[in-house]
């Protein structure tokens, strides 16, 4: 069996309000209550197989970028650990961990605020593989080699970011993130700001060095279409939980969780035509203090006295696919 | 409450070959070049296009919003039967926000960040019309009620920040409905949403448009959520409607080639699992050095000699326009 190139287990990230001395002192003699936590990410645990694009999905607010950026390792964990091949990241000496690291990258989702504007185009992409000595051959010959990969005409490497128009950004993110040659890419919302015809063209782009480099990918995103297009799994997120996890095929035919189900019915779509739109009811809860049990069970048509009491664990409904739901233990 | 009662069989609106053009030190912009089209009583039509086609302008160009350097110098736009580029702004003034409303993708470029909500609501209805201070405020409590706000009492006296992002556009819809207007402009309202708060805002403006008759121009890119949504559609390219029709003659039988291009893009059902989506290649010409002739010209799969003198509106059905010189046959795209 092959190995994942990357595999997470019980990972969770809180955020709290960093406490001064005094107020730590406070909380320890009792005289004041700890700063709130927001539980971004809860005890989530998934395998990405080499080659495989992998969707996350959810609302706002969700987790979902919290837990991308824990996978390119830009946030420290507070929970669980990240495998890179098998091997705990944590463990790994700091040469095989700069490694590692590098071999995961990231690509954002506001082209505009993820390049530096004082940059060259050429130091931007050239950057990061000269510093860690990955350049071979010359070095402007590497930096021109890695644009026409993504696209980019060589031409404009001494231009400045803001030079760029939406699309064309993107690409010099992905030819960055490229340039020192990961395995693995976070996308974050890659394609959310683009226009229909330049999305298109952007994830194309993806495929096509997917094919090219053998890349795993990690597709955060909001729009549910992109994900059903790009995806081979789709994992979807509810308040920082995963709520289910199935094939692409699977999740868009026969959905699961009640959350889920809700999710694709309000999905427009070009073929549907005069839709009553309706929604489900209410509005994503904060993470400060989220409902008690299932975190979707305030806004469930289908909710039982059980779900305000007790987490669903994920389990598996179907080969290959994983829901939290406690309507499963009912048949 | 309505001063001015719309003719029967007279639409709503109906601007004819508008003009809207940005003078420049570096040139003529024309960003809305020679658009026409009719929306009817309780009708919703979606305008089409990417970034720079002009769709958000044309929107600016009814409401009379176009600021210098840019002017709406041609083109007649028939609100009611009376030609709103004629008007003076005092009487644009009495329209805008009373019969007239506008719904923006940041509702905070609406809401007043330091004020109460019940300020600012109060204030609008006070705008328009000779109403108790108590009156307006229950006026809209009733609007925010309407859009689903929950507790619209308590809610009236928080500030813009203490909402959502989708709550926030809600009180922005609320408060484009309080003159309950006959023409609403909706400028890509839900494109910052998720979708389950963009189907509760679109429910609402269903809503608006069934119950009240009021007209709707849903300016967006989302081809997506104007089939969902609209009667009719109007594609923009470079400051040019090139094609329109009913929603279902244009999505199933698009037959101008950067319609076409634009619905192949999507992701969708069909192209799951489908490794390559159809792009259209290269990008949006700028509005300066616009290629003379058809402006898609240089992106376009069937261009040819003759594309080069610009196309003009040709109606190959009743209620469909189309401007092109090749466009594909009329055939089933599923």
């Amino acid at each position: 069996m092959t190995e994942p190139v990357i595999e997470l287990d019980g990972v969770s990230k809180r955020f709290s309000r960093k406490q001064d001395v005094f107020g730590l002192l406070a909380t320890r003699m009792g005289l004041a209550k700890r700063p709130p936590e927001v539980r971004a990410v809860e005890d989530v645990s998934l395998r990405i197989m080499p080659g495989e694009v992998v969707g996350l999905v959810g609302e706002s607010g969700c987790g979902k970028s919290t837990l991308g950026r824990l996978v390119a390792g830009i946030l420290p964990m507070s929970d669980g650990r990240v495998l890179h091949r098998g091997r705990d990241m944590s463990t790994l000496s700091a040469k095989e961990r700069k490694r590692a690291t590098l071999s995961v990258q990231m690509i954002f989702q506001d082209p505009y605020a993820s390049l530096n504007p004082r940059m060259r185009v050429a130091d931007i992409v050239g950057e990061a593989p000269r510093v860690h000595g990955m350049v071979e051959g010359g070095y402007q010959d590497y930096v021109a080699g890695q644009l026409r990969q993504a696209g980019l005409d060589p031409a404009y490497k001494e231009r400045y970011p803001h030079q760029f128009s939406g699309g064309q950004r993107q690409r010099i993110g992905i030819a960055r993130a490229l340039a020192v040659r990961p395995d693995f890419i976070v996308c974050d919302e890659a394609v959310a700001s683009l226009d229909v015809s330049i999305q298109a063209q952007i994830l194309n782009l993806f495929m096509d060095l997917r094919d090219r480099f053998n890349l795993t990918y990690l597709f955060v995103s909001h729009n549910l279409a992109v994900v059903q297009h790009i995806s081979d799994r789709v994992v979807i997120m509810y308040l920082g939980r995963v709520v289910e996890e199935a094939a692409v095929a699977d999740i868009f035919k026969r959905p699961n969780h009640p959350y889920t189900q809700a999710l694709l019915s309000e999905l427009p779509r070009i073929d549907v035509r005069r839709k009553a739109f309706s929604a489900i009811k209410g509005e994503l809860p904060t993470p400060l203090s989220p409902p008690s049990g299932c975190h979707f069970h305030p806004r469930c048509p289908f909710a039982m006295p059980r779900c305000s009491l007790e987490r669903p664990r994920l389990r598996e409904v179907a080969p290959g696919q994983r829901s939290a739901c406690h309507l499963n233990d009912l048949n | 409450m309505s001063t001015v009662e719309p003719a029967v069989a007279t639409p709503t609106l109906e601007v004819r070959n508008l003009q809207t053009s940005f003078f420049l030190r570096s040139g003529l912009a024309r960003a809305v070049d020679g658009v026409s089209f009719t929306v009817g009583r309780g009708k919703v039509m979606g305008l089409v296009g990417e970034s720079g086609s002009g769709k958000s302008i044309t929107g600016f160009s009814i409401i009379g919003l176009v600021d210098p350097p840019g002017r709406v110098h041609g083109g007649e736009i028939l609100f009611n039967g009376r030609d709103l580029t004629k008007l003076s702004e005092t009487e644009m003034r009495r329209l805008r926000g009373n019969r007239i409303a506008m719904i923006l993708q940041d509702p905070m470029m609406t809401l007043n960040p330091v004020l109460r909500i019940d300020t600012q609501m109060i204030e609008t209805v006070q705008a328009h019309d000779r109403v108790s201070k108590s009156d307006a405020r229950s006026r809209a409590r009733d609007a925010l009620g309407m859009v689903g706000i929950p507790s619209p009492e308590e809610r009236l006296s928080s500030y813009p920040h203490q909402f959502s992002g989708g709550m926030r556009q809600r009180v922005a819809i609320a408060i484009a409905m309080l003159h309950r207007p006959d023409l609403i402009i909706a400028d890509e309202p839900t494109t910052a949403l998720d979708v389950t708060i963009q189907s509760q805002i679109l429910a609402e403006v269903q809503k608006l448009a069934r119950e009240f008759g009021t007209a709707v121009i849903w300016i967006t890119h989302d081809l997506s959520v104007v089939a969902g949504l609209a009667d009719d559609v109007a594609v923009m390219y470079a400051g040019r409607i090139v094609e329109s029709g009913t929603v279902d003659d244009v999505l199933d039988r698009p037959r101008h080639p950067y319609t076409r291009g634009l619905i192949g893009s999507i992701p969708s059902r069909i192209t799951q699992g489908e490794r390559r989506l159809h792009q259209i290649p290269g990008m949006a010409p700028s509005l300066l050095a616009l290629p003379k002739g058809c402006a898609f010209r240089a992106r376009c799969p069937r261009a040819a000699a003759v594309c080069e003198t610009p196309p003009e509106i040709s109606v190959p059905a009743p209620g469909r326009t189309l401007r092109c010189f090749r466009p594909y046959d009329v055939e089933l795209v599923s």
